[in-house]
This record gives C-alpha cells, structure tokens and sequence, in this order.
C-alpha cells in the first residue's frame, strides 16, 4: 500500500516530463529540417515514441519492485 | 512521410552567411544565430523553446524565501572541515545557453572574493557551504551576506532544487543542437518511404534498410553519401 502512495506522488511529478518532451522534440526536429511543417510532424512523432519508451520503462520498473 | 521535390529545393536553399558568427550567436542567445542567418521561424522556435525551458527551470529552483535563480550558479569548491565538496559540474550543460547563464561567472567571482551578490536576491549566486542559524523553527542557514547556504536551499526547495537544475541543463544541452544547425545548417532527413525501404534492401545498404528516423540518423552507405552530398552543395558557406 505504501508503496502503491509513493508511486501516485511519483506520477504527479511525472507531469514535469511533458514541457521537456515537447522542447526536446521540437527542438531536435529543428535541426532535421527547415520547414516548419516536417519539422512539426517528425517533432510529434519522437514526442510520442519518447513517451512510448518512457511508458515501457515504467511499466517494467513498475512491475520489478511490486511487492504484494 | 516521403518529402515532396519543392520541400527538398527548399531546404537546399540555406543560407548559412558567416556559419562562425551565426554559431557564437546562437551559444550567446537561442535562436540568435538563426535570426542572423534570416531563418526566423526556426529563430523563433529555438528561443521559445530553450528560454522556455530554462526559465522555467529557474522558476522551479526558486521561493520567496530563497531567492530567484538558485539552480544555476557557478562553483568549484573543494572539501573542508564541514561540508562536502561544491564541484558544479551541472553549469558546465548549463552554459551552453550562452548570455542567460552567464550572471552565475559575475557572481561567482564575486563569492570568491568574499563579496556579496551584485544584483537580485542573490541571483544565481553560489550558496555558501556553512551559515550561521537564523531563528529556532526550521532549517535556517545563511552566511554573513545573508545567502542561504547550499543545505538550507536543499532542505527548502527539496526536490525542485533537482528539477530546476534538469531543465536548465536540458535547456542548455539543447542549445548545443541549435548552434550546430546554424553552423551547419538541418541534417537533411532522407525519404523515409516504404519503398525506398525496398530500394535499400535490393541495392544491399545495410544502413537505410530500417527506414524512419534510423535510416537519416545511422544510416551508412551510398544514400548518406548521396545526401551529405545533396545537403553541402545547398549550403551556401
């Protein structure tokens, strides 16, 4: 149970990801392209294939330190 | 997505000017070196998104109790009797915003010389390593400047005193990929199609056979070869 609260507090703070994924994205995309179009387009697409990664990485991490 | 031959045109045509001045420009302010270059969309984008996200950074590590812009400072201190050692090496990403950072050299020569801060409530200035108490609630230890010391900074701002410093690293390690686009233009992307995907794997290019972001980031042989060729000759350096 305790460990279920830690993980809710941590999701909160999960929040702070979201301005980094969209800078991180908009900004390396930027240096991919010149328009601002594909720029937009390839920025959407490592934004969602980052949270996808992130996702997987905290699921297993979920899933190792589960104590019943 | 493959690019249409106007997309393609379009991009060759990047006028890159002094790629040494658009680069300092860049490190000096985001998106300054592009605005230089006449590229202000992407100007735009870069100051938008760097300075966002380091002031948003130095929001996070600051309180009303604390001060503004207590995240990044500049230190090198070694250990005493006291405290452990203060080697800052986060400022080192930090930096890389260029002109923004740059108040923590200001302030650090000046902690070094035993003076006080020069402007803000102790604006990036480096929080000292031992303090005398102030008051009997609370962890309260400030220096004889009235500067908090780095354990009251960690105890008050608790976990935002680490977020801050992410971003503003982020921010700074960002500015790193802009000022290489100014001094060397966008790393122009092949067509991404599945059949070029097809072409690859026929002609035997191990490097563009996975297609996506893989085929433009990783991809060796003669489709690189091709493309570095196609994007140099755009560049007008």
């Amino acid at each position: 149970m305790d460990n279920l609260l830690l993980g809710v507090v941590g999701i909160n703070d999960m929040w702070y990801t979201l301005p980094l994924i969209v800078a991180v994205s908009l900004v390396y995309s930027a240096t991919r392209h010149e328009e601002v179009n594909p720029i937009l387009v390839h920025a959407l697409r490592i934004g969602v294939w980052v949270l996808g990664f992130m996702g997987v990485i905290f699921a297993v991490l979920m899933l190792i330190s589960w104590q019943a | 997505m493959a690019k249409s031959l106007e997309q393609v045109e379009a991009e060759k045509s990047v006028d890159l000017k002094d790629p040494a001045l658009a680069a300092f420009l860049a490190w000096l302010v985001p998106g300054l070196g592009h605005l230089y270059q006449g590229r202000t969309a992407k100007a735009a984008l870069f100051f938008v998104c760097i300075m966002g996200t380091f002031v948003y950074g130095l929001s996070l590590g600051s309180s009303d109790a604390m001060g503004w812009g207590r995240v990044v400072y500049c230190s090198w201190r070694g250990a005493n009797q006291w405290h452990a050692s203060d080697k800052r090496l986060q400022y080192l990403c930090q930096v890389g915003v260029g002109l923004p950072a740059l108040p923590a050299v200001v302030q650090a020569l000046r902690a070094r010389d035993g003076k006080g801060p020069l402007f803000g409530n102790g604006f990036m200035y480096p929080p000292p390593l031992t303090g005398h108490r102030q008051g009997t609630d609370g962890f309260n230890y400030f220096d004889e400047h009235g500067q908090p010391t780095l354990d009251t900074l960690h105890y008050h701002l608790a976990r935002f005193f680490e977020l801050g410093t992410v971003f503003t690293m982020v921010a700074g390690l960002l500015n790193i990929l802009a000022i290489y686009d100014a001094w060397d233009g966008p790393v122009f992307l092949e067509t991404t199609g599945k059949d070029d995907d097809k072409d690859d794997d026929k002609d035997g290019d191990k490097g563009g056979d996975k297609g996506g972001d893989k085929g433009g980031d990783k991809g060796g042989g003669e489709k690189q070869d091709d493309q570095s060729e196609a994007s140099s000759d755009a560049k007008t350096v």
